[in-house]
């Protein structure tokens, strides 16, 4: 067979293998939607959310009001964090890279915790988006300090990792301060927040996660090429004509929207940023047209099979959700790694 | 398309890196840029592929290379860095496709598709198609890079090193097809090579480098002396013409070792 017959077929696998991760996706949130203190049956939840009106009024409010926006935030934070690290791996050329790792979880953490301690908003009078209005301010601070360091230095991934690592310092010294200010209730509501947890999804929330994670992507898909190419190593991707400089900042602003997005309103959740890329990059490569909605597929299943896992590990309670997506990640990450031999970093 | 040189300057930060260039480089004809170590080679052909600003003339056909749209010059020119390989999970097919950056679109088209087929053909590496890239051997790896230079299909072909970590065998084979490649299409091709007898068979032209500057330039015959290796790299040779009429070099010894040992005597 010819390269560019064999190379068709490759994508066309591609194209179903990213059908089937959606598929998964969609077959976690029901069960999600349906796990709870409450067991629904998932004819029961299908009911429910095709035909609102003829439904049993307590399956209703469990179903719309509760784990929908709940379930659905886990897809949303799930695909939103899986990008910005498939992302913050390609523009630092590093397999470690997260969205958090250059220092967004605890900019984020600093802002809610100074929300939690001292009331003090950005926005006065913001009362329910008070925390997370805090949290995405402090982590675009963040993401602004690094940018522009970055612009004056040259944009190379060292003086980025660098001044990310930096400036992590600062607000993590920054975030103790507080919590060593902090009373034992506060302390407590700092931690939690920290833990991240899907207990505080609303549908506005929901919505305004959701637009960005809408947004974004498609800015990051229109230079699939290009930042696929930059994976050749800058010299390689200058001599092809990218402007390597422009694509990474560029990059690095939808990356840092997206994270801080999701972050502000469920706290951090570690993880899924650092492993849906990978699972993608075994299975699909790193084509970003196919890398990064498969890293988003990933990510959503991933966190979407945490949450149900959150629910039913003490039955009737729901543990914090960033302390389950390590325990169901790890073991089935560890999986992929010895079951498959190549596709790696 | 006929390149140009005329009086081409760069410097990094106040340190003067070439000074004075001038050379032309004809389409069709393979001209190689010799020279010891730190000379200027990988400088001046980062200088014409655009990728550092440099003062001074570059004209494409008699016209700067300055006055044209940046994406006429991306159509025309390939660059191939000297051996910078990535560990993409990327597959062979994919690195090479990448070539054709300019017009990849969502959909990738039949043409471009039978571009890469053709030329890993040609370069008899379409056994690797599927192959990531991180499964490689330096040398196939290579071969990946030039594939990837030749696919852009350029009018101005710009390599640095192109034969370094390939074996004797591959080392002709490459040559030999990017020889037949410049003739057939009128490329204007440039390649830095530290090979010089490599460089002697396969060029028609030398540009020799030292220091920054171009020392001398012409046909193989006429540069290539036993006076000009001396000067330019230090080493004392015999510079004899083979049966093809082809000048080749077979180094003696070190100038420096040689004045070592005198002075110990």
């Amino acid at each position: 067979m010819k390269a560019d017959e064999l190379y068709r077929k490759i994508t066309w696998r591609k194209y179903v293998l990213l059908l089937s991760f959606a598929v998964t996706c969609i077959i976690t949130l029901i069960i999600d939607i349906s796990t709870g203190p409450a067991q629904l049956p998932i004819l029961e939840v299908f009911k429910a959310i095709i035909s609102p009106g003829q439904s049993d009024p307590t399956t209703h409010v469990i179903v719309w009001i509760i784990r929908l926006p709940m379930a659905l935030m886990a897809i949303s934070v799930g695909a939103s964090l899986a990008i910005a690290g498939a992302e913050m791996q390609t523009i630092l050329d590093n397999p470690l890279a997260s969205p958090y790792t250059l220092g967004v979880s605890s900019a984020a953490g600093f802002g809610a915790a100074l929300a939690l301690v001292l009331g003090v908003g950005i926005i006065p009078n913001a009362e329910t988006f008070l925390i997370p209005l805090n949290a995405f301010f402090f982590s675009m601070l963040a993401c602004l300090l690094i940018f522009f360091i970055s612009k004056m230095k040259g944009v190379s991934t060292e003086t980025m990792v660098l001044a990310g690592i930096a400036l992590l310092f600062m607000f993590n010294s920054l975030l103790a301060l507080l919590q060593y200010l902090a009373s034992e209730d506060e302390l407590q509501a700092v931690v939690f927040w920290l833990f991240g947890s899907l207990l505080k999804a609303t549908w506005p929330k929901l919505g305004i996660a959701t637009s960005v994670l809408l947004i974004t992507t498609p800015l990051l898909l229109r230079d699939a090429w290009k930042l696929t190419a930059l994976r050749l190593g800058d010299e390689k991707a200058k001599s092809l004509g990218i402007n390597v400089e422009r694509l990474r900042l560029k990059a690095f602003v939808w990356i840092s929207v997206l994270a801080a997005a999701a972050v502000c309103f469920v706290g951090t959740i570690g993880f899924i940023g650092l492993v849906g890329p990978h699972i993608a990059r075994m299975f699909v490569g790193e084509d970003q047209r196919f890398f990064l909605p498969m890293s988003a597929f990933a990510g959503a299943a991933l966190l979407s099979a945490a949450s149900i896992g959150s629910k039913v590990i003490i039955p009737g309670a729901i543990f914090p959700i960033g302390i389950v997506t390590s325990f169901i990640g790890v073991p089935f990450f560890l999986a992929l790694i010895l079951l498959k031999r190549r596709g790696f970093w | 398309m006929r390149l140009e040189i005329e009086d081409l300057r760069f410097k990094y930060g106040s340190k003067p890196v070439l000074e004075g260039i001038e050379m032309q480089a004809m389409p069709g004809e393979i001209t190689a840029i010799i020279g010891p170590n730190a000379a200027g080679k990988t400088t001046l052909l980062k200088c014409i592929a655009g990728l550092l600003k440099s003062e001074g003339k570059i004209m494409l056909n008699g016209r700067e290379v300055k006055s044209f749209k940046k994406d006429e010059i991306k159509e025309y020119m390939s660059y191939l860095p000297q051996e910078s390989f990535s560990h993409a999970v990327l597959t062979v097919f994919e690195a090479v496709l990448l070539g054709r950056l300019h017009s990849l679109s969502w959909r990738v088209s039949d043409d471009d598709l039978m571009l890469v087929s053709n030329i890993l053909e040609d370069l008899e590496i379409d056994d690797l198609a599927l192959r990531y890239l991180n499964e490689l051997s330096g040398g196939q790896k290579q071969m990946v890079s030039i594939a990837q230079s030749l696919v852009r299909e350029p009018k101005i072909l710009l390599m640095d090193e192109p034969t370094s970590s390939l074996d004797l065998q591959h080392q002709l084979e490459v040559i030999d097809l990017i020889r037949d490649v410049t003739v057939e299409r009128g490329i204007t091709t440039l390649i830095a090579l530290h090979d010089l007898n490599l460089a002697a068979r396969y060029a028609s032209r030398f540009v020799v480098m030292h220091n920054g500057s171009v020392y001398a330039s012409g046909e193989p015959a006429f540069v290539l002396t036993s006076e000009t290796v001396r000067h330019i790299y230090g080493v004392n040779s015999t510079v004899y013409i083979d049966g093809d009429g082809i000048p080749q070099i077979t180094p003696k010894s070190s100038v420096r070792q040689r004045a070592r040992r005198n002075r110990s005597r």
